[in-house]
């Protein structure tokens, strides 16, 4: 089948695509930050031996991993305002989705780096005098966190990804907006394999910005 | 000859579940006192130093530290509230087998740590305590050093200087040469002497019997849990009296005083 590939009508809507661009990163920074909080907070529950905290977040966690993802975004979006009697635009209801999603496996990757560490340190901590906090902030969290490093750009990464479902809300992303120029242009081929290379492009920068992190990070190794 | 001695212990029980690792251990140390500790492997030695320091938390029993009881009684369940552990572990340093130097910290840093974190000292005079007792172990050039990159026998000698740091009445060495390779294992004990000869209080746990033999004013030998035998070092190391002992020190084979 002869197929003549023309850039030129999409090209042309490259704006529209551009501000899709800019709101997937827009959605994807503001869910890392939120899910990172939700990350801590589930993490801190986890870690506690009183099991009325370490029970529910362990729970809440499960029911993340084991659920689809795009199932979040349809309860955030169609189901929690009809419980709350509030609507939700397609923003809130995806930002939703995805920090707490996210934050189900950061909580995860911030507990697991705290459980590497060995207890000796701890117990060389202990045997200084240091509290629990002290010891906490000065010698675990410091050393966990270079250890947390690969797994949370890990995760970030299929965050960033993941965002593509909010387009199923009507929110304008790239992949939203593509599906708007594809229908002005009839150029599927085009259009999609135009995003796809966006998509790249912005996921090989974000991983050499991480890399350079995680080489700061990680120095004293 | 003091009041009371600086550390006393009375009925000290551990266990981990079933196992019942120590079973009823009453222990002085009085100050100045250089105590070495002997047994085989899972008689119980390092559970019984770890207690000292509530690195483990006893079953049963009640230690005392300069006369003041560690712990709260109530009805019969006794509580460490961890402020007063940490001013317990404050005032007993410990050095470790596996040294649990902060691999993330240099050298400098690790002796610092305790001094400016607990004991809240301004940096600049942590900063000389910690080089003087750098000095004291032979590392003044280790300053700015990752303890990663330092020999066992070097990583050990900074976490002396870091227990010493915080000016402990006692130390405590739980095994301190037991992970070095054996060429390295002379320097780290030169410097455990040397601080026998400034008289601090020590307790060893130790398999270094030729060691502990000029090191220790008394000889403890732990097995099945409790005491089994006690004296001065040519007591226990040269005419022991149980068979056990004997037993004990002809396995481990010739060792020279």
């Amino acid at each position: 089948m002869e197929y003549s590939w023309d850039f030129g009508p999409v090209l042309e809507r490259f704006d529209m695509l551009a501000l899709g661009l800019l709101n997937t990163v827009k959605i994807a920074a503001v869910s890392i930050v939120l899910g990172v909080l939700v990350g801590l907070v589930l993490a801190m529950m986890r870690l506690s031996p009183r099991r009325w905290l370490s029970v529910p977040a362990l729970v809440f966690i499960e029911f993340y991993r084991n659920t689809p993802p795009i199932v979040h975004f349809f309860w955030f979006f169609y189901a929690l305002p009809v419980m709350l009697a509030v609507s939700l635009d397609p923003y809130a209801a995806a930002v939703l989705a995805l920090s707490t999603q996210s934050g189900a496996f950061y909580a995860e990757v911030f507990r697991g780096g705290i459980v590497s560490i060995e207890r000796g340190q701890w117990e060389g901590g202990r045997a200084l005098g240091m509290t629990h906090a002290a010891l906490m902030r000065r010698v675990i969290v410091p050393q966990a966190i270079s250890r947390m490093v690969p797994p949370f750009i890990e995760r970030s990464f299929e965050l960033l990804k993941t965002t593509a479902l909010a387009s199923t809300l009507a929110y304008a992303d790239l992949l939203y907006q593509a599906m708007m120029v594809n229908a002005e242009t009839f150029r599927p081929l085009e259009v999609y394999t135009t995003i796809a290379l966006m998509y790249l492009v912005l996921l090989v920068t974000a991983s050499q910005l991480a890399r350079l992190a995680e080489a700061r990070l990680t120095a004293y190794q | 000859m003091t009041a009371h001695p600086i550390l006393d212990v009375r009925g000290l029980h551990k266990r981990f579940g079933d196992h019942h690792v120590l079973k009823g251990i009453d222990f002085t140390v009085e100050p100045g006192e250089r105590v070495a500790i002997i047994g085989g492997s899972g008689s119980g030695k390092s559970t019984f130093l770890r207690c000292l320091n509530f690195m483990e938390v006893l079953s049963e029993g009640e230690i005392r530290l300069d006369g003041t009881r560690i712990g709260l009684e109530r009805k019969g369940t006794v509580t460490y509230p961890e402020k007063q552990l940490c001013q317990v572990r404050e005032r007993l340093g410990m050095v470790f087998q596996q040294f649990n130097l902060f691999p993330h910290m240099s050298v400098l840093d690790n002796v610092m740590e305790g001094l400016v974190t607990v004991k809240g000292l301004p940096k600049p005079e942590a900063r000389r305590i910690a080089e003087a007792e750098l000095a004291k172990v032979g590392l003044t050039d280790k300053h700015s050093a990752w303890p990663g990159r330092l020999s066992g026998g070097q990583q050990q000698r900074v976490a002396i200087a870091r227990a010493l740091s915080m000016q402990p009445e006692i130390l405590l060495f739980d095994e301190p040469t037991s992970s070095l390779d054996p060429e390295l294992v002379g320097e780290v004990l030169r410097v455990i002497k040397q601080l026998a000869e400034e008289k601090r209080t020590m307790l060893l746990v130790t398999h270094e019997l030729g060691f502990a033999y000029h090191f220790a004013t008394k000889v403890i030998f732990l097995a099945d849990g409790v005491f089994h035998e006690v004296g001065t070092p040519d007591e226990v190391l040269k005419t022991p009296s149980k068979p056990r002992t004997q037993d004990f020190l002809r396995r481990f084979g010739e060792f020279a005083f």
